[in-house]
């Protein structure tokens, strides 16, 4: 083996029921490498430190550029994109594990489809009539777009979930990524039109109110979204709407 | 009678732009993908999408988008849908817009446009430089909200196989493999319409995602769609090079202001900022002064090699040049180009505010995929294919923000003519060959799991990408090409041998990835095979011992037929609607 080497630590688990093991990689160090570039090496040379045969790992990955939201995992106990994880800036060994809040499939690979599921339930779109061509869209401001751009830069890494203390099966809250989508909904010229809609879908259990400001999701977030300020916004409004709603009785 | 029950594979643009043409017809949808359909590659887009909306007071029109495209694919393209595209595309815009894309806007509260390669009008709408990213989140949710109405099931992390071909040899459907369970299903549709992207895994490394590995083309090519101008494949100027991947350095940097240049003398060691004006070379404004750093990326990629390869000034004599955006004013990059920036600083550790980006050339589009008519059915009645893995609207280079226009379109077109089909097809007999090709397709499951040579198939994958980028890259020769093609085939031989070190039969990655593997390594021939076939110099195929464009012999769209024998696809030619604009010389070292 070249005379630099990098050391990882990955959690293995060959299904949900299965148990758990860690395996021990040496890999060769190369200039620029990364997580994701380290696991392709593994896979080209399935071998552990010890020098026993072992199987390519299973993770999620696509863009390598953390833009598509795929490859978040738990990288020396922190949750993060394993594509722009560089080894270089990483103590060792590395250790890497599945995020810990999602139904674990194989590996690294775990079920993330609850936040689709949820930004379902808030209606997370803008109701266009129809795809015909209706002429332009609404005017929107350089400062209006400058505010929502952040928020529509959501990856649905869900790393904000899974570093939230009160994102458990317990509360089923909802977590920071939809609730920052529905305040860019809210915020768009027709996508307000279901704004109602979105908060009565934040008003029960699971919703705002389960929020503990505990803010790590903004620290987490690879992308930067100003979601506690989201969620402040968003939890005003349904509280707002809460009390429209009882006086309309 | 019935609702049509129509298959897309595949959630980008081009995928999800049908499905919502589909749903708003009435009819229902399965859709698949392997990654959540918000993951697919059309995130990565960056720069923007054009269309001739003439915001800036220039005179742009949709006759102007038109020819610049036609032009910079060097006469290669059909002009017929191209024509159609460039004339849909405002109003295509306008419909992004009202689905909330946050585009960047004037004072005015406007659409903002920026300028692109290939032309001279400001003809590109952006969002930042996430364009792409924001174009597809706005797609995902017109087709959650169709997914809420019952008219969309998505069946995600499921790959497809293969098209269900019947006696007649219509297409009934296909077969898929639920990546998780490695459960074999046949799904049954009046229509199927492929939208399964590009095929840049087949070179190793490229500025792809890793899902773009063209196994979908390459499963009905295998079944008899012809596989159209294969041998066109787009190298991007400016991409990161990196361990795993080439990371796209979008041209918008270019369109914003951004100068590549490398120091006039070689070996001069010195910092870029301490090499005053006169000691740079910059290069393409040198030799192309009207369009300097934006002409199309054929062109500039050609110079950045002849700069470090003929030339020998690449940096630090590595083959790298700069990009040099640090001239411009930070609050408008942070603005315009905020995540392209972000990923230079991520991935490379430098502030390109500070300091010019190192870039090199990457391999980053395909502008050959599966032949369709012009109504984007390929040669199987009911096998539609749209977006990047059909080969329609870039000829032979496609211009830069023309890819997220030509998905969109293409998707409006194939959905309701997959719906037109549906509606008039004749009744399935039977069970439409489902049985057969799923009989088909375990057996070939059945072989590979229980396989157990030497040869590992991810180090089969890298030895493909290498011979491929040495050879059937920007520069061309006969000789390189045909030794890319003996590669081939000794990959072929070599895969029977192969040693999948997973035989599980859960969530087998390996698994999924040899059968992809496969498919790549049949498709590339179409590449080395057309390329060496054609010999003359047009866009993006370079052969320097034919450096001129050949009109009288190859004016022509090639297609390849899978024929499973040694000797490779056969490959045909079939001549190109030229009907609206006349073929001209192709330069851009003067106005054209």
């Amino acid at each position: 083996m070249a005379s630099k080497t990098v050391q990882f630590e990955i959690k293995r688990q060959a299904s949900p029921d299965a148990p758990a093991v860690w395996e021990r990689f040496e890999l060769e160090w190369r200039p620029g490498m990364n997580v994701i570039s380290s696991m392709m090496e593994i896979a080209a040379n399935p071998v552990t430190a010890e020098g026993k045969p072992t199987t390519p790992i299973t993770y999620d990955s696509n863009c390598l550029e953390e833009i598509c939201g795929s490859c978040a995992m738990r990288i020396n106990g922190r949750a993060r994109m394993a594509c722009s994880a560089l080894v270089d800036k990483l103590e060792q060994p590395i250790r890497v594990e599945p995020l810990s809040k999602f139904p674990l499939v194989r590996d690294l690979q775990v079920d993330r489809s609850v936040l689709f599921e949820n930004l379902m339930r808030v209606k997370a779109w803008v109701p266009v009539d129809g795809t015909y061509d209706l002429g332009a869209g609404p005017r929107v401001y350089p400062q209006q777009q400058e505010a929502n751009y952040p928020l529509s830069n959501c990856i649905s890494c869900t790393c904000c979930m899974e570093v939230c203390p009160q994102f458990n099966e317990a509360t089923g809250f909802v977590g920071a990524a939809t609730i920052a989508q529905v305040r860019l909904f809210n915020n768009h010229p027709t996508g307000k039109v279901l704004k109602e809609d979105r908060l009565r879908a934040l008003a029960g259990d699971g919703g705002i109110q389960e929020c503990g400001y505990a803010q790590n999701c903004v620290e987490a977030c690879p992308k930067q979204i100003p979601l506690t300020n989201a969620i402040a916004d968003v939890g005003r409004d349904v509280l707002g709407q809460k009390i429209k709603d009882w006086l309309r009785g | 009678m019935a609702t049509p029950r129509i298959i897309v594979v595949g959630g980008g643009l081009a995928g999800l732009a049908a499905v919502i043409k589909i749903a708003e017809a009435g009819g229902t949808v399965d859709l698949f993908s392997i990654v959540p359909v918000k993951r697919s590659h059309s995130v990565c887009a960056q720069g923007g999408i054009n269309a001739a909306k003439n915001l800036k007071g220039e005179g742009d029109t949709t006759a102007q988008h038109f020819d610049d495209t036609i032009y910079g694919g060097d006469f290669l393209a059909n002009q017929t849908p191209v024509k159609g595209m460039c004339e849909s595309a405002p109003a295509i815009i306008d419909l992004l817009d009202r689905m909330g894309v946050p585009f960047n806007r004037t004072p005015e509260g406007l659409l903002d446009f920026r300028r692109f390669g290939g032309t001279l009008y400001h003809r590109t709408a952006f969002a930042g430089a996430t364009t792409g990213q924001q174009l597809l989140y706005a797609l995902d949710e017109q087709v959650r909200r169709y997914e809420s109405e019952g008219r969309v099931k998505k069946y995600e992390g499921w790959e497809f196989l293969s098209a269900v071909i019947d006696a007649k040899g219509v297409a009934r459907g296909i077969t898929a493999l639920d990546l998780r369970s490695m459960e074999l299903r046949s799904f049954a549709a009046s229509a199927v319409i492929l939208a399964t992207g590009g095929i840049g895994a087949i070179f190793g490394k490229s500025t792809n995602s890793v899902v773009c590995t063209g196994s979908a083309q390459s499963a009905v090519f295998q079944q008899g769609v012809y596989y159209a101008n294969g041998e066109f494949i787009q190298v991007h100027p400016t991409s990161i090079p990196g361990e795993d991947k080439l990371r796209l350095m979008s041209e918008s940097a270019r369109g914003e202001g951004g100068r590549v240049w490398v120091p006039r003398t070689q070996g001069d060691n010195r910092l870029a900022k301490q090499i005053p004006d006169s000691e740079r070379f910059y290069f393409l404004e040198e030799w192309y002064p009207k369009y300097g750093n934006l002409v199309p990326r054929d062109v500039a990629t050609r110079a950045i090699h002849k700069v470090v390869y003929e030339l020998g000034l690449g940096l630090d004599r590595q083959p790298m040049v700069y990009l040099d955006l640090t001239h411009l004013d930070r609050e408008t990059l942070d603005r315009k180009l905020g995540g392209i920036l972000e990923i230079y600083e991520k991935f490379v550790g430098v502030d390109p505010h500070v300091e010019p980006m190192k870039i090199f050339p990457g391999m980053h589009y395909t502008m050959g995929g599966l032949w369709v008519d012009f109504n984007q059915m390929t040669n199987i009645p009911g096998i539609f294919a749209c977006g990047e893995c059909e080969y329609q609207y870039h000829g032979a280079n496609r211009l830069g923000a023309n890819s997220l226009v030509s998905c969109i379109f293409g998707g409006f077109q194939a959905g309701p003519n997959a719906m037109k089909y549906a509606k008039s097809a004749p009744a399935v007999e039977g069970d439409g060959g489902a049985a057969a090709e799923l009989t088909r397709q375990s057996g070939i499951n059945a072989e590979l799991i229980k396989s157990e040579g030497t040869e590992n198939p991810f180090r089969l994958w890298r030895e493909l990408g290498t011979a491929m980028t040495e050879h059937a890259t920007v520069i061309r020769q006969n000789k390189g090409l045909k030794q890319a093609d003996d590669k081939i085939l000794e990959l072929l031989d070599r895969y029977k041998k192969i040693n999948l070190s997973d035989r599980s039969q859960w969530a087998n990655t390996s698994f999924a990835f040899t059968r992809q593997l496969k498919n790549m390594l049949e498709l590339s021939r179409t590449i080395t095979l057309g390329a060496i076939l054609r010999d003359e110099s047009r866009g993006a195929h370079y052969k320097p011992e034919f450096p001129e464009r050949n009109d009288a012999q190859f004016l022509k769209t090639s297609k390849a037929s899978f024929t499973g024998c040694v000797q490779g696809p056969r490959i045909e030619y079939e001549d190109v609607d030229t009907q609206f604009i006349k073929p001209r010389p192709r330069r851009y070292d003067a106005v054209k």
